[in-house]
């Protein structure tokens, strides 16, 4: 690459994740020149998720592109647990819907599927340039006409595009976001564990290729906001922590991720799932909670970002979303694109059209329905007191003991009563009322 | 498992060249020493002869943690050179 100086391309992405990938896939097929800079040894190297992918808007986004994608389980089995200290109450949706074709989720692992998505974008024709990372930004009158890669090569493009994840230093030194605030991320700790596709059905109740997704939350964070995940892949389970780095700053007394993972897998809600199975990789990934709040500026003149490094990700304890933010935005900002390659025009105001697009969809829509998602989960008795409290009324209905045992009506009334009815749950009731 | 077995079980392609520089001005007078502890692969330690903090940058998993929670500003942290570091297999 030293001849590479002025060098030039039409768009050069900057991460091939999924945005950076879902935008090269359509500006490629468009027949636009387009290159995607991946510091990794292949796409995927880098990126890690929990992970679940749902797929109604990527088949929206990008049609007829999934049909041979390397998925892991369709998602029949949605759990959510919450923990107490020394007890779990769990609800499970199994639904007949989960069964229907196309299905709605499944479980993924990034080092497969986006190896093979960036095969994808080779064969549309896009060039996908593995091992090099961008330092910099290229910038000439205010605006930004490149990269910098190292100390020599440089690429030149139309429009830069900041694709690179979660941290994006590229946004960053192009002035389009501030220094990350710990409040507004979370940090994730994953094993994936290998087991026998025959035992994890059997453990989990699961036919042939059906999947299981479970969301924990409570006594495993000790307080502190975050939770706990475990999706079934083919052959392999993966089982995570997430903790708001906020929240590890302020706890006393310390606490550091791994062991809270360590900890998880102690459990006896956990140990039998994953017993005999074998650890094959450890992984970290930092997690944007910050919502619509903290969403950097999307575009300048001569570049636009997607996916993780716009933001775009929402955690609403039920469900966790990134992914299909990611290929939505990207696609999106190929449509922005091609019109403004139509006027030849990659001004900030040409590219304006992104954000527009961006309001009109799911995207920019449910992170602002869900803009007060992070406050609310920011409540402490979120996971300490309320899952005690619900565990406790379930363990005094199911004990029985040698003593005359109340009548469930007032075991739940006398219970719910003291545990419930005080000017704190009430106001978090309320609080409910605003997400 | 302890960490740095699990660490063991991943790939990484080591450069010579460290992607995180510390200024040790600001660390010195820095209280919290936050790093110490929200590393997910716990790469941060003082060197109790010199009193320096230091880095195990080979082992890196490039989530960005710590640059997050250095509110003091005493990292120079890039991500590693192109075709060095972390190589996850699954992710």
């Amino acid at each position: 690459m030293a001849e590479a100086d002025g060098e030039k391309v039409e768009v050069v992405i900057v991460g091939a994740g999924l945005a950076g990938l879902s935008m090269a896939y359509v500006l490629a097929q468009a027949g636009v020149d387009t290159v995607v800079v991946e510091r990794g040894d292949y796409p995927g190297a880098k990126n890690v998720t929990g992970g679940r992918i749902y797929m109604a808007p990527l088949r929206h986004y990008l049609p007829g592109l999934w049909d041979d994608a390397p998925l892991e389980r369709h998602v029949t089995k949605e759990t959510l647990t919450m923990m107490a200290e020394d007890s779990s109450t769990a609800i499970t949706l199994d639904s007949d819907r989960f069964r229907e074709e196309p299905y709605h989720s499944y479980t993924i692992l990034r080092g497969t599927f986006d190896r093979w998505f960036g095969d994808k974008v080779a064969e549309a024709g896009g060039f996908v340039l593995p091992k090099y990372r961008a330092d910099d930004v290229l910038t000439e009158d205010g605006r930004v006409v490149g990269i910098v890669m190292g100390e020599e090569d440089e690429i030149r493009a139309d429009v830069v595009v900041a694709a690179d994840g979660v941290l994006s230093l590229i946004a960053e030194k192009a002035g389009l976001r501030d220094t990350q605030q710990p409040r507004h991320f979370a940090v994730s700790a994953k094993e994936v564990i290998e087991l026998p596709s025959k035992s994890i059905e059997e453990r989990f109740n699961l036919g042939p290729k059906e999947g299981a997704a479970q969301l924990y939350f409570g006594a495993l964070t000790k307080g502190m906001l975050g939770g706990g995940f475990l999706y079934t892949n083919k052959e392999s389970i993966s089982l995570g922590i997430v903790v708001g780095i906020e929240s590890l700053l302020e706890r006393e007394p310390k606490l550091e991720v791994h062991e809270l993972l360590e900890e998880f897998k102690g459990r006896p809600e956990i140990r039998n799932l994953i017993a005999d199975g074998e650890t094959v990789e450890y992984s970290a990934h930092v997690i944007p909670e910050g919502g619509i709040n903290a969403m950097p500026r999307l575009y300048s003149d001569g570049i636009v970002v997607v996916g993780e490094a716009a933001g775009l990700g929402l955690n609403m304890l039920l469900t966790v979303r990134g992914m299909e933010f990611a290929v939505a935005s990207g696609v999106l900002a190929a449509r922005a694109i091609l019109e403004a390659r139509e006027r030849q025009d990659y001004s900030a105001s040409s590219l304006s059209r992104y954000e527009e697009l961006l309001k009109d969809s799911f995207v920019l829509q449910d992170l602002e329905t869900f803009r007060n998602v992070l406050g609310f989960m920011e409540n402490p008795r979120l996971f300490g007191y309320y899952p005690q409290a619900i565990c406790d009324i379930f363990t005094q209905l199911m004990w029985i003991d040698e003593k005359p045992k109340p009548k469930i009506s007032s075991t739940v009334i006398r219970k719910g009563l003291s545990k419930f009815g005080n000017w704190a749950t009430v106001k978090d009731a309320l609080g409910v009322l605003r997400i | 498992m302890n960490v740095e077995t699990k660490l063991g079980l991943d790939v990484f392609k080591i450069d010579e060249e460290p992607h995180i520089i510390i200024d040790q001005d600001i660390c010195r007078r820095c209280e919290e020493k936050y790093c110490l502890y929200v590393c997910p692969a716990k790469l941060y330690t003082i060197n109790r002869e010199t009193g320096d903090m230091e880095v195990e940058y080979s082992g890196c998993l490039e989530c960005g943690t710590c640059l997050i929670a250095c509110v003091h500003g005493a990292l120079d942290w890039n991500y590693a050179r192109g075709g060095f570091g972390i190589q996850y297999r699954f992710g």
